[in-house]
């Protein structure tokens, strides 16, 4: 009897050594393990011959109960537990059948093969308990292996989800250089349709600095002459002259000036900077250039330029430079519109661009009105948007008016607004604040 | 001689004043000036019979120099005044095209006065 109470300590090693095997335990428990499975069979074979059945059977329960009990306190073993707690009925089979040979051996001896039977239960239990943990161990394994397969696509999943994020980030940083770049040569496009407007501008100064500069010099030969005549008078009348000619010279000279700093600011990236600035002036000028830039291009075009100026209007905080490139573009749109009417009607047809500025509560409004070509009411919405131009390739970036938008409204809390009638003409209207 | 001077720039009137101070005080030349195509004609007008000479420049807004020199040469050839051009660049274009409109003579910008000076005399000596 006492056979299958060994027997289960055996197995009882012999399973967990083989069930911790190829794991991270295997190392901790191999020798313990081995050890206690050799052990269970010695001790079976030894105490057999001198013990009788009934001792041998209450030594080998009280040992699987102690080796029950120092298992169970195992963390390692943890998911044994209900492996180990089918083990019970054994070791109370195997304590009662010792406690009934002593106390009642006379039944004992009658029935002794019967007690068998319990026992045989109690290790089919035991052997059953097994299979159930192995299988639910075997799922659990089965589980682990697929959480780990889960845990590899998600890490996959991830790693490829960044990398399309950094791939995205490294596309937006290069479209946002690419939309600096396109800035920037819009600006510079634009000053290819200045230069020309530019070099007469400058030129008209300097051809009165130069004449003003000769007329003051053979002024001074003659007052010197006068001098030697002693005629006081027309000596104090040539120096009055001269006088007034220097004044001429240095008045052109600060237009040649400020023309030569307009072009350079226009080009430059802005600094952002507001500062106090006369519209009108900034008008008058980007108006002059951007018409003696057309006429550059093409000396048959003409138009009357008429000026309205609210000469009251105070000075307005502005980054002068953006404002000046949405005048330009205003400006340049406007002859274009009144260029190409030209070109259908002919010289029947008089271009006219008018510009004005007036004091509206707080705002200082600023129009610029041609009578060219109007636009036609179906474009009229897409027109502030950017790489729209009904321009031919390669005459217009499709930016100006955009740009103009953003530096009116984002820039500066203005407002452009627009009026225009196909065939009639257009009219812009720029609302600025006056901070 | 009365001569009228059309530019659109107001600083030519001092300048020409200046240069031509002695002509003027001994009443050799007499300058009048307009400061568009659209104020010469109106000039034009009243004194046409006055002015011998017409100094234009071509560059205007509105009214072109070359607009003012067609409607003078359609309108008023009793006797036609004479017209000298002045162009801002060395324009070819422009000026074939104002010589066949009846241009008598051509000036460049900057303006050299001592040239200006002789022309005005050969005219007035021959004319």
């Amino acid at each position: 009897m006492s056979f299958l109470t060994y027997l289960s300590i055996f197995l009882l090693f012999n399973w967990l050594n083989r069930a911790v095997k190829m794991t991270q335990l295997s190392f901790k428990w191999k020798a313990v393990l081995g050890i206690g499975q050799g052990a269970a069979a010695v001790a079976y074979f030894v105490l057999k011959k001198p013990l009788s059945d009934e001792v041998h059977l209450l030594i080998g329960s009280i040992a699987l109960g102690a080796i029950i009990k120092y298992f169970n306190e195992q963390e390692d073993f943890k998911s044994f537990r209900s492996y180990f707690e089918s083990h019970y009925p054994l070791i109370a089979v195997g304590i009662l059948i010792f406690l009934i040979s002593i106390v009642v051996p006379s039944f004992y001896d009658e029935y002794d093969q019967y007690f068998l039977l319990p026992l045989v239960a109690a290790f089919i239990w035991v052997i059953s308990r097994w299979a159930a943990s192995k299988k639910q161990r075997e799922e659990l394994l089965l589980y682990k292996a697929k959480n780990e397969e889960l845990d590899r696509l998600v890490a996959e999943r991830t790693a490829e989800i960044q990398n399309q994020k950094e791939e995205l980030e490294a596309t937006i940083e290069l479209l946002q250089n690419t939309q600096q770049q396109l800035i920037q040569s819009e600006k510079l496009a634009s000053l290819g349709e200045l230069t020309a407007g530019i070099a007469h501008e400058i030129q008209n100064p300097l051809n009165f600095v130069n004449n003003f500069a000769e007329v003051s010099s053979e002024l001074l030969v003659e007052m010197t002459q006068e001098l030697a005549k002693g005629d006081l008078e027309e000596v104090r009348y040539i120096a009055d002259d001269i006088r007034q000619n220097l004044e001429k010279i240095s008045q052109h000279g600060k237009r040649a000036d400020s023309i030569v700093k307009g072009m350079l600011q226009h080009s430059r990236t802005s600094n952002g900077q507001k500062e106090p600035v006369n519209v009108n002036n900034l008008a008058d000028e980007y108006m002059r250039l951007a018409y003696h830039g057309l006429r550059a291009k093409d000396k048959s075009f003409n138009s009357e330029l008429v000026t309205n100026f609210d000469n009251s209007l105070p000075e307005v905080n502005i980054i002068q430079q953006d404002v000046g490139r949405v005048l330009l573009n205003l400006f340049t749109n406007a002859f274009y519109a009144v260029h190409q009417k030209q070109k259908e009607l002919g010289q029947t047809f008089r271009p006219k661009i008018e510009v004005s500025t007036r004091l509206q509560h707080n705002n200082i409004e600023l129009t610029v009105k041609d009578n060219g070509t109007g636009i036609p009411e179906a474009i009229r919405d897409k027109i502030m948007q950017p790489f729209f131009t009904t321009k031919p390739t390669g005459e217009g970036t499709g930016l100006g008016l955009s740009l103009s938008y953003d530096i009116i409204v984002k820039g500066h809390n203005g407002n452009i607004a627009i009026e225009s009638e196909e065939g009639n003409g257009s009219v812009f209207i720029i609302t600025l604040p006056i901070i | 001689m009365k001569i009228l001077v059309v530019d659109d720039e107001a600083d030519v009137q001092p300048l020409f004043l200046q240069c031509f101070r002695k002509e003027i005080r001994n009443h050799v030349f007499d300058f009048d000036f307009a400061f568009s195509g659209e104020q010469a004609l109106d000039y034009l007008k009243d004194k046409h019979s006055e002015v011998v000479l017409i100094l234009s420049d071509i560059n205007m807004p509105g009214m072109s120099g070359i607009e003012l020199l067609s409607t003078i040469r359609k309108d008023y050839d009793n006797p036609p005044p004479l017209v000298m051009m002045i162009t801002a660049y060395g324009d070819e274009e422009t000026h074939t095209n104002a010589l066949q409109l009846g241009a008598n003579d051509f000036l460049t910008k900057p303006l050299d006065f001592n040239l200006l000076k002789e022309k005005l005399n050969t005219v007035l000596h021959n004319g």
